[in-house]
């Protein structure tokens, strides 16, 4: 029923191909291997019929019935079970499905290997169904495999196998739950993924931040630095696993390089002033940050390779919070130059400065969509923060989230979702009631909700997706 | 209850004693003393919201602070530049640092020495005032002098 070629296999109904998607992370191989579509029921690919519209913010959520996968051992059972929780969890967290009560579950016998019974599922209104099962080998390896189902249509849609070891189930549970996003909204899936972020804790007045990471669902969070030093505002590498943030780790305020597999970290340059608010180039081989002097801050670049510096703006006003276009070749920043902070575009060299925001109020922390058709930005506005976004061009500027205090966002890798942060203020002298959380919103502005993170968080910023 | 009226009177003995040594003869912080720089002088100067600029009552300290560096030559300073919590992380790193160097400069060309006045900026990241309030913000708002090195005890 499966095929495990190495390289291309042609799913049965000779339409399509697809490769063998093959993924490394943090050591462990994890194989992608097509499955075979049952009994000839292979969908007209041309007229896929189970299909969720993300371009209109999804006020109906698709129902889906996500059974625990099965097994044989009592090992794989409860593997099976995970993995389909951490799948509902996913698919309901993106605000697009609805994940059905396994209560109301008709058909009980479900078997990997053959049809489901259709009318079962919609009887309880389910339009797709995701079965699978786990497939230990008492060796340490397991096959994890699923099929996705159109109920209506009476057909499979999709269905996968990915090959790992058993610690690693989470991960494969996300990968499905991309294969799926992706499958039923055309777009790339954000779940296998993680989020880097400020932990923090204490009083307000004396804040422990440390450098945390987590997986975009909030399992496994670790830290990374210990607390003895102020961390700020880190970034994911789009190529590598490495982070850069800024650190007063010498005493002095310095943007480093953090390489998450080695734990290792470096300060990025030797300039006499403060380092500050850096990003990667999208081709990871670069950052983009202020650099001060004598109170003066400006944008430059630095080539992580040779080590090149280049200055990229000269003037006398506050230049940072600098992000590339996806394609390299722009780069937004907020500046002060007109007065009050508002955002601008140059192209790479620092040439052709020109002024995009144009509604009321600070614009600040402008981010370049992975997609290059937006920027998201934080605005305040009469004693209020905002998450927004615009076209480079500055039109269509348009409100997703506010609150006292709303900061920072960043970009999931597929360009549909941003997470940033929130604060409530203190309600008394002492700091009391202040907290900041972090939320993500769909870019259609709807489907707001906080993320899950060990205690208050602040500055995340979302990972590629996982090499 | 003889014993104990006996044990308390001793325990406000030496309170008096412990408040006397604190206290130079004067009656104040000792001279050069970094508390004498705290009380006296002032440490710190504030600003209006999203500026830089020293109001009137901000040169007046740091004319008073100029005047003491003056006076205690060895002395070196940090200079920190904060910001109240209405603003964005980055930003406010970078007003901070407008700040702080706007107290440095002011002291330079009181006739400080410039090698003896550092400067960081720690943004909104260490608030004085714990409120979310005008009051909080305006104290937040400041630049702060603080002695690294060379003041008396």
């Amino acid at each position: 029923m499966t095929a495990q070629n190495v390289g291309e296999y042609a799913m049965e109904n000779g339409q399509e191909k697809q490769r063998l998607n093959i993924f490394w992370a943090r050591g462990i191989l994890v194989l992608g291997v097509v499955l075979a579509f049952l009994s000839g029921l292979a969908p007209h690919s041309a007229h896929a019929l189970l299909r969720i519209d993300i371009t209109q913010g999804n006020v109906d959520p698709m129902p889906i019935a996500v059974p625990d996968f099965s097994g044989v051992s009592e090992s794989d059972k409860q593997i099976g079970a995970d993995v389909a929780r951490v799948i509902g969890a996913n698919l309901e967290r993106s605000g697009l499905f609805q994940p059905l009560d396994p209560r109301s579950f008709i058909q009980k016998d479900l078997d990997f290997t053959s049809t489901p019974r259709f009318g079962d599922w919609r009887l309880i209104q389910s339009q797709a169904l995701i079965t699978g099962q786990i497939v230990g080998d008492g060796q340490g390896r397991l096959r994890v495999e699923f099929r996705l189902w159109d109920i209506f249509a009476e057909q499979q849609v999709v269905g996968f196998a990915f090959e790992t070891t058993p610690e690693n189930w989470r991960r494969v549970a996300h990968l499905v739950s991309d294969a799926i996003y992706e499958r039923l909204t055309g777009e790339k899936g954000y779940f296998d993924t993680r989020v880097v972020f400020i932990a923090e804790s204490g009083g307000k007045g004396n804040r422990i931040k440390r450098l945390a990471i987590m997986d975009q669902d909030g399992a496994n969070p670790s830290f990374l630095t210990d607390g003895s030093y102020l961390v700020l505002t880190p970034r994911f590498s789009p190529t590598t696993q490495k982070i850069t943030y800024m650190s007063y780790f010498s005493g002095l305020p310095r943007v480093y390089l953090f390489d998450i597999e080695s734990g290792q970290q470096e300060v990025l340059g030797d300039f006499p002033g403060m380092t500050f608010a850096p990003r990667f180039s999208p081709d990871g081989n670069g950052v983009v940050m202020s650099f001060e002097r004598d109170g003066n801050s400006d944008i430059f670049t630095m080539n992580l390779r040779t080590r090149e510096v280049k200055r990229l703006t000269q003037d006398s006003n506050i230049d940072t919070s600098p992000s590339y276009s996806p394609d390299g070749s722009q780069i937004v920043f907020n500046s002060d130059r007109g007065g009050s902070s508002q955002l601008y575009v140059m192209n790479a060299d620092g040439s052709n400065i020109r002024r995009i925001s144009r509604g009321k109020g600070r614009y600040s922390t402008p981010v370049w969509s992975p997609r290059g058709d937006l920027i998201a930005f934080t605005k305040q506005y009469q004693g209020r923060f905002f998450i927004g976004v615009m076209r480079p061009d500055g039109s269509g500027d348009r409100v997703l989230s506010e609150g006292y205090h709303a900061e920072g966002p960043s970009w999931s890798p597929n360009g549909r979702v941003l997470i940033f942060f929130k604060e409530t203020p203190s309600i008394d002298e002492t700091g009391r009631g202040y907290s900041t959380k972090l939320w993500s919103v769909d870019l259609t502005g709807y489907n707001e909700r906080r993320m899950s993170t060990p205690g208050d968080a602040s500055d995340p910023a979302w990972s590629p997706l996982i090499q | 209850m003889s014993h104990m009226s006996l044990k308390l009177a001793g325990l406000g003995a030496i309170m008096l004693a412990l408040s006397a040594c604190a206290s130079s003869d004067a009656g104040g912080p000792a001279p050069g003393s970094a508390e004498e720089f705290q009380v006296n002088v002032g440490d710190r100067v504030f600003f209006d919201f999203d500026q830089y600029n020293l109001i009137p009552s901000a040169q007046a300290t740091l004319d008073r602070q100029a005047a003491w560096l003056a006076q205690y030559s060895n002395v070196t300073i940090l200079v920190e530049g904060h910001c109240d919590e209405r603003g964005t992380r980055e930003y406010n790193l970078a007003l901070g640092a407008r700040r702080a160097n706007a107290v440095k400069d002011y002291l330079v060309g009181a006739g400080v020495d410039g090698s003896r006045v550092q400067t960081i900026s720690y943004g909104k990241d260490r608030p004085a005032e714990l409120g979310s309030n005008e009051a909080a913000w305006a104290a937040n708002r400041r630049g702060v002098s603080v002695i690294t090195a060379g003041a008396g005890s």
